[in-house]
């Protein structure tokens, strides 16, 4: 059997897919980045081939992508962290969408035709505002665990607004706010429509509308609360934090396909 | 991996440039003749005319930035009260100047300082921060400072336009002959006229000879070779230089020499040049196998509308019907027209952060043209000049990203 991996190392997580030769995945990882990519790449590698129960040998073709694409040293071609996203949300969403993925440091919005062919994209700006490190900054400033947001933003009662576009800024509006015994979970609401406002001023987001990255994958109350900001329900692939590695994965395939049919 | 090609006119182009920067060392030295400064899309055929040698600021400070002084200098000016969200060629200038130190003392043996002028012309028609680049330098060294208040946003260029910019233009060679005493040549007038049109018609051919495919030049050598038609149009030099520069380029067409070897993609690049990352930029495309065929940039030292036998209405014209001076709608027909020359398959708006006047990406103007022609296009957020405002890595992956995007 032939198969395929897909290593995206964001700037916070690192992932890592195996497909099998009809595209179907087998296994998937996903570990914190640390600072040295080129050992992490290594890591989530050997650890998804274990978790397949598949040896190296076996392995035809492996495409890494995202911020530390270049320091996977053992990869056969790297490719856009935009591609490959976009790759992995055609597997699930063969028809035209727009995908919006909301990654550790940066967003994107990218627009596909009916096959899958990227039509244009956005990345946001220089800053980290709405972003991944925006959630986690505002978190640790509030000393709460990551995990607890999403189910704190479902409870919430009410949500406050935030003003500034900077993520320092913004962190200082909100302990003014928890000073003055606004509950965490409106805070925390509103940390999260903050988020969708960040990413919905991006670009048009016309159409069937996508989400994806470690974001939404841990805080799905992102996609519902950007369905309600646009007025129609956003969808979300299996595992969207992984959909990355899962579209690299595929590319490798693609890839060998092409030479074959050649 | 395939190198940066080279023309040879290169090697030209620093003796040219050597000789620019030591004449007005000269002047400014000995007195004799008078330095003016001018902005880069000044009236510099004027001030030749009244016996000037002219020295250009901007190129001094895209000299700051491709050497990457810019970054050590910006602070000092920003510290005066000149805020990072400004010209960063302004705040790299002055704030080199505050610093006392100049690229050009480190690259042209036996000189010091930049040349103190004798007196300092503007023309606002690019954007209202060369005017107050040049009265900083006037209040600091007591010097006059005139200009040429322009138009911003025209449409079609109209009399009533070139009327008013032609009798400022006069009024301004009067105000120069009061302060300094140097009088306008009407006959030498006409000739440098004569000679900036010719410079100028130059440069188009050279810059259209992108236009084959694969194609001789990209933007960065345009970035580069741009010199003379900056600090020298208006002399024979500049003639003579571009006269070379075009002959050696149909020898590359002539032989099918591609300035990116495996020309499989061209774009057209909107927005001012990231001096500090030239290079950088050059060989990104270069390993991307894409050529960056034209630039509004570079076409901005194209004056068809010179005419020797009208200097001065002509020259009105000509620093009116600049592309920075117009509204959307003639950007938008301008962006077609390359698109017909050129050929190109993509657009990147630089969306320069301290320049909005060359960003021409923030009122909806790329989605128009991508929408009517169908040619894609990405912004890639950074600066001139100030490396703070430019995230290389994001960039590259936008780059990359589109490239990948233009495959297919
Ligand atoms: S046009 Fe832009 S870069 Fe040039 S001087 Fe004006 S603000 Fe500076």
């Amino acid at each position: 059997m032939n198969y395929f991996v897909g290593i995206d190392i964001g700037s916070t997580t690192a992932k890592a897919v195996v497909v099998d030769h009809e595209g179907a995945i087998l296994a998937q990882t996903v570990r914190r980045s640390g600072y040295d990519f080129a050992v992490v790449a290594r890591d989530v590698f050997s650890a998804v081939l274990q978790q397949a129960k598949i040896q190296r040998v076996s392995v035809m073709g492996i495409v890494s992508t995202g911020y530390g694409r270049r320091n996977v040293d053992f990869t056969d071609q790297q490719r856009t962290e935009i591609f490959c996203h976009a790759r992995g949300v055609h597997h699930y969403f063969p028809e035209p969408v727009t995908v919006v993925d909301i990654g550790g440091q940066d967003n994107k919005v990218i627009h596909l035709g009916p096959g899958g062919e990227r039509l244009g994209f956005t990345m946001n700006r220089k800053c980290a505002a709405g972003t991944g490190a925006f959630i986690e900054e505002i978190a640790y400033r509030l000393d709460l665990p990551l995990n607890d947001l999403n189910r704190m933003a479902e409870e919430a009662e009410s949500e406050v607004t935030i003003g500034s576009f900077c993520t320092v800024f913004s962190c200082t509006e909100i302990l003014g706010m928890a000073r003055r015994g606004i509950p965490v979970a409106d805070i925390i609401k509103g940390v999260f429509r903050s988020v969708v406002k960040r990413v919905a001023e991006m670009d048009s987001l016309d159409g069937k509308v996508v989400m994806t990255g470690g974001v939404v994958d841990h805080n799905p109350v992102v996609a519902q609360m950007l369905g309600e900001a646009l007025g129609r329900s956003v969808e979300t692939p299996p595992h969207p934090q992984a959909i990355g590695a899962l579209g690299a994965a595929l590319i490798a395939r693609d890839m060998q396909e092409e030479i074959k049919s050649k | 991996m395939a190198d940066i090609k080279k023309l040879e006119t290169a090697k030209l182009m620093k003796k040219v440039m050597a000789d620019h920067f030591y004449e007005i060392d000269a002047a400014f030295k000995s007195g004799e003749p008078k330095v003016a400064w001018c902005t880069s899309v000044g009236p510099a055929e004027l001030l030749r005319a009244m016996g000037f040698v002219v020295y250009f600021p901007e190129n001094h400070a895209a000299i700051l930035g491709a050497s990457r002084a810019a970054n050590d200098c910006i602070p000092a000016a920003n510290a005066i009260g000149y805020s990072p969200e400004i010209c960063s060629y302004l705040t790299s200038d002055v704030g080199a100047y505050l610093k006392g130190f100049t690229p050009l003392a480190k690259i042209y043996d036996g000189i010091e300082t930049i040349p103190k002028p004798d007196v300092l012309v503007y023309n606002t028609n690019q954007c209202r921060d060369v005017k107050d680049w040049f009265e900083w330098y006037a209040r600091e060294w007591n010097v006059p400072c005139f200009g040429i208040e322009s138009f911003v946003n025209v449409g079609d260029v109209t009399k009533y336009h070139v009327d008013s910019i032609a009798g400022q233009m006069r009024k301004l060679a009067a105000e120069i002959t009061a302060a300094t005493g140097n009088k306008m040549d009407e006959d030498l007038l006409k000739e440098t006229v004569r000679l900036s049109r010719r410079c100028s018609d130059l440069w188009k051919d050279v810059l259209e000879m992108a236009a084959n495919k694969p194609s001789p030049l990209t933007f960065f050598d345009g970035t580069i070779h741009m010199g003379p038609a900056v600090c020298l149009r208006g002399t024979q030099v500049a003639v003579d230089y571009y006269e070379t520069l075009l002959k050696e380029l149909r020898g590359w067409v002539d032989e099918g020499v591609a300035a990116v070897a495996g020309e499989r993609h061209r774009i057209y690049w909107e927005g001012m040049p990231i001096w500090g990352k030239l290079r950088e930029n050059a060989k990104l495309f270069l390993e991307l196998k894409t050529c960056l065929v034209a630039s509004t940039y570079c076409n901005s030292w194209i004056f068809s509308a010179l005419d020797p036998d009208d200097p001065w209405n002509s020259m009105a014209r000509a620093y009116t019907e600049l592309f920075i001076v117009r509204d959307d709608d003639y950007k938008e027909d301008y962006y077609r027209r390359m698109l017909d020359i050129f050929g190109f398959d993509g657009i990147i708006f630089h969306d320069a952060k301290t320049c909005p006047n060359n960003s021409n990406c923030r009122y909806g103007l790329p989605q128009r043209f991508s929408k009517e022609t169908g040619i894609p296009f990405i912004t890639i957020d950074g600066d001139l000049n100030d490396l703070r405002c430019y995230s290389e890595e994001q960039a590259i992956t936008k780059i990359e990203a589109f490239i990948e995007q233009l495959d297919g």
